[in-house]
């Protein structure tokens, strides 16, 4: 009996792992971008929240 | 405009901080009592207090410094925090009154029932039905009390520390619920929904999301808040804290597998867990150099102010341990620390230098503001950070030393092709370092004694502060961004939203996983020979996991040469379906116990639980003479097998009725194959250790019969 062989019963399981690496690395990029366009003032505003009480 | 007038409430940040530091203290303890009954086996106690063995007292331990001391010093963080952050105050007095109450009761019977032996016998997630609704039911508490609060801010922008303290509620209460579904068989016993392979994903999921979403990320918003205040500078780079958040949280939902690297489960889910855990350390590092590089021009500050100092060695701890991490998710790596010392080595690095000394740091400057005074003794807090850092070096080190030595030790052959040592010879040499690591931690513990004593001494000084009074202006309905912040600020205004894509973000890595690992339940074709347990066997896997056997033995083993030939055939996915739950362990403190049965005659499991040093010379296991005296709890069999069957388990219709009856059977056989082999032994079939060695003897013999 071949018990290594249970998963290969879904098809296309090895589309999974690439999936979820392009998930990422899209992810990755659009808050990169976001990030970048953020407004340097109101970073300026925010980041200085905990400073100020 | 005008200003509104409110009022800071310090009583429950007070509150919890002195909740944080006691149960850090009682946790501690007993953290050290458990490193010195691994030295020193007579700590047990076994003959006079069977609740103390080792194999109750860790999740102890384990739950008390996460649940209890980090727990607690997130709700610190949190209390403390948000209301300024937001410029209001709590939402509402009465619900942060339930949630401290609420979360101690939780504490003292976490505490309480795990010494009894109720437990559900899953690490980390050990707590019995009763008490994980409980905990939900407080979280929600928790959930409503800091949604109320940011609702009604007056401040526009969520800083990033509220994003870390909002992704981490929702992960959390996520990764609870999912891993606790279980199956009540009676108040305070129930049984893991999930099974075998299933069961051991899931809770591995939870298990690596439970250091990331517990001890990681509200431990973040703590170090985004706390580490500016005191350098008195704002964070380095606002933007990378930002990426620092949403990477974290995408990727670390994924990482769990890497706990289960070389076991039955499905190769593709562990390669995924490798892969997304060696990409954590982008996010991580990331993180750890925005906080370390907030410091630069600096670090004269350092020099003089013990917060920064426990703060600098809690951010570079963070950053080995998440430098360490991934290393040891990477298959090669994992073989070799994985059910070793290294893995426990990695946690203390993780729990004692980044969770200890961010504590610490936040400590040594929340208690002096909340009593309006100076800390009494700057001089002691940097005896305290000295003293910290040396018990983390001598703990960790002897640990790592260990590791390597027991690998090389377990994986030796004689030129014959023997295996050079017994697995007794590799724990007798590593006693030694159990001392050591004993010794490294209590130098911890004396170190938190002077904090605990310094704090007094600071309260002592001044006067608390009950109420802040502050005021600011309230929030404008119609608000206009600035005319170059597109949509991108939206998410950072909106905590709902910003909820909403937590949840999500961490939900794609968990149904990925997850799902394709249940659909295949169906195709998992049943091994013939694999049988559901007998009454008997059931009633004594029940005691294993009563006495927390899972904490020092695994029964998982691993398709390597050194393993095969110590334990036997390796472990196939096929074999667990019946085991609810799972059982695979995560550290052999002794050897695995996958394929223990007919090892050895019961007459050996008989005298080995009795006294394990008379069976095996320089055994640090605990006795268990009690087993020999409690009765096995034959009226639970009924709604044991009733559970086990509404959860798939093929017992016949109606087999409750005679279950006891093949139970007695099976017993009376045992034990008079006992006195047959050995006419001393005198002992009633009704007793528990009968029912155990039944276990044992089960282990592992199922794929036996079929390889007949």
């Amino acid at each position: 009996m071949k018990y290594s062989t249970y998963l290969e019963k879904i098809a296309g399981i090895s589309i999974y792992p690439l999936i979820s690496l392009l998930l990422f690395v899209s992810f990755f990029v659009i808050v990169t971008i976001w990030v970048l366009r953020l407004n340097s003032k109101e970073i300026e505003h925010i980041e200085n929240l905990p400073l100020e009480n | 405009m005008s200003l509104e007038k409110f009022s800071y409430e310090n009583k429950y940040p007070k509150y919890f901080a002195i909740a944080c530091i006691f149960w850090g203290a009682v946790g501690m303890l007993i953290g050290l009592i458990a490193a010195l009954q691994l030295a020193y086996p007579v700590f047990n106690f076994s003959e006079y207090f069977p609740h103390l063995a080792f194999g109750r007292l860790r999740p102890v331990h384990t739950n008390a410094v996460i649940f209890a001391f980090v727990g607690n010093g997130i709700f610190t963080a949190v209390y403390y925090a948000l209301p300024r952050l937001l410029k209001t105050p709590m939402w509402r007095s009465k619900l942060s009154k339930i949630h401290f109450w609420g979360w101690q009761f939780i504490i003292v019977s976490a505490a309480v029932s795990l010494l009894m032996g109720f437990t559900t016998g899953k690490e980390y997630a050990e707590l019995e039905w009763p008490i994980d609704i409980l905990i939900t039911i407080i979280w929600v508490v928790f959930g409503i009390n800091m949604f109320g609060t940011i609702l009604t801010r007056r401040e526009r922008h969520l800083y990033v520390a509220i994003w870390f303290f909002i992704g981490s509620w929702v992960t959390v209460a996520m990764l609870h619920i999912v891993n606790s579904f279980e199956y009540p068989v009676s108040f305070m016993k129930s049984y893991s929904w999930y099974a075998g392979v299933q069961d051991a994903l899931v809770q591995w999921w939870y298990g690596h999301n439970a250091v990331a979403f517990f001890l990681t990320t509200p431990y973040l918003g703590l170090m985004y808040y706390f580490l500016p205040k005191a350098a008195e500078r704002p964070i380095y780079s606002y933007r990378l804290s930002i990426v620092h958040f949403w990477s974290l949280i995408f990727l670390y939902i994924w990482a769990g597998p890497h706990h289960l690297l070389y076991t039955a489960l499905p190769e593709w889910a562990q390669t995924l867990g490798t892969a997304f855990s060696v990409m954590l350390i982008l996010p991580s590092w990331g993180g750890m150099l925005n906080g370390l590089f907030t410091l630069r021009g600096a670090w004269d500050k350092v020099r003089e102010n013990p917060v920064l100092k426990f703060f600098v060695v809690a951010v570079t701890c963070y950053g080995m341990a998440t430098f360490e991490g991934p290393l040891l998710s990477l298959k090669n790596v994992n073989a070799i620390s994985h059910y070793s010392d290294w893995t426990i080595a990695h946690v203390h690095v993780g729990a004692l230098g980044w969770n200890g000394f961010l504590t610490f740091g936040m400590m040594y400057y929340l208690i002096p503001k909340l009593w309006n005074t100076k800390l009494y003794s700057i001089k002691l807090a940097s005896t305290h950070f000295w003293i910290g850092t040396l018990g983390i070096i001598l703990y960790a080190v002897p640990m790592y030393w260990s590791a390597f030595r027991s690998y090389f030790m377990m994986k030796a052959f004689t030129p014959e092709g023997m295996l050079q040592y017994e697995f007794i010879d590799v724990v007798k040499t590593t006693m030694p370092f159990y001392v050591m690591r004993a010794l490294g931690g209590a130098i911890y513990l004396i170190g938190f004694f002077i904090m605990v004593y310094n704090l007094i001494k600071t309260a002592k000084a001044g006067k608390f502060v009950a109420y802040e009074e502050m005021e600011a202006a309230p929030l404008v309905k119609e608000y206009k961004a600035p005319s170059n912040s597109i949509w991108h600020s939206v998410i950072e205004r909106k905590p709902i939203l910003l909820l909403v894509l937590s949840l999500v973000v961490v939900g794609i890595g968990g149904i990925i996983e997850l799902v394709p690992t249940f659909l295949v339940k169906e195709n998992i074709p049943t091994i013939s020979s694999v049988k559901p347990y007998t009454p008997l066997e059931l009633q004594g896997r029940d005691i294993y996991l009563r006495e927390g056997c899972y904490n020092c033995h695994s029964q998982m083993i691993r398709p390597f040469r050194y393993e095969v030939a110590r334990y036997g055939e390796y472990s196939k996915a096929g074999e667990f379906v019946y085991d609810h739950p799972f059982q695979w362990g995560s550290k052999r403190t002794g050897p695995d116990l996958a394929r223990i049965g007919g090892k050895y005659g019961n007459n050996w499991h008989f005298n080995h639980m009795l006294e394990p040093t008379a069976v095996v010379g320089g055994s640090i296991m605990p006795a268990y003479p009690s087993l020999y005296e409690n009765d096995i709890d034959i009226a639970s069999t009924n709604s044991k097998i009733h559970a086990m069957r509404n959860m798939g388990v093929p017992y016949e219709r109606n087999y409750e009725a005679i279950a006891n009856d093949d139970l007695k059977k099976q017993a009376k056989s045992i034990t008079d194959n006992l006195m047959i082999e050995n006419k001393s032994i005198k002992i009633s079939s009704n007793k528990e250790i009968i029912a155990l060695i039944a276990y044992l003897q089960r282990m592992g013999k199922d794929i036996k019969l079929e390889n007949k």
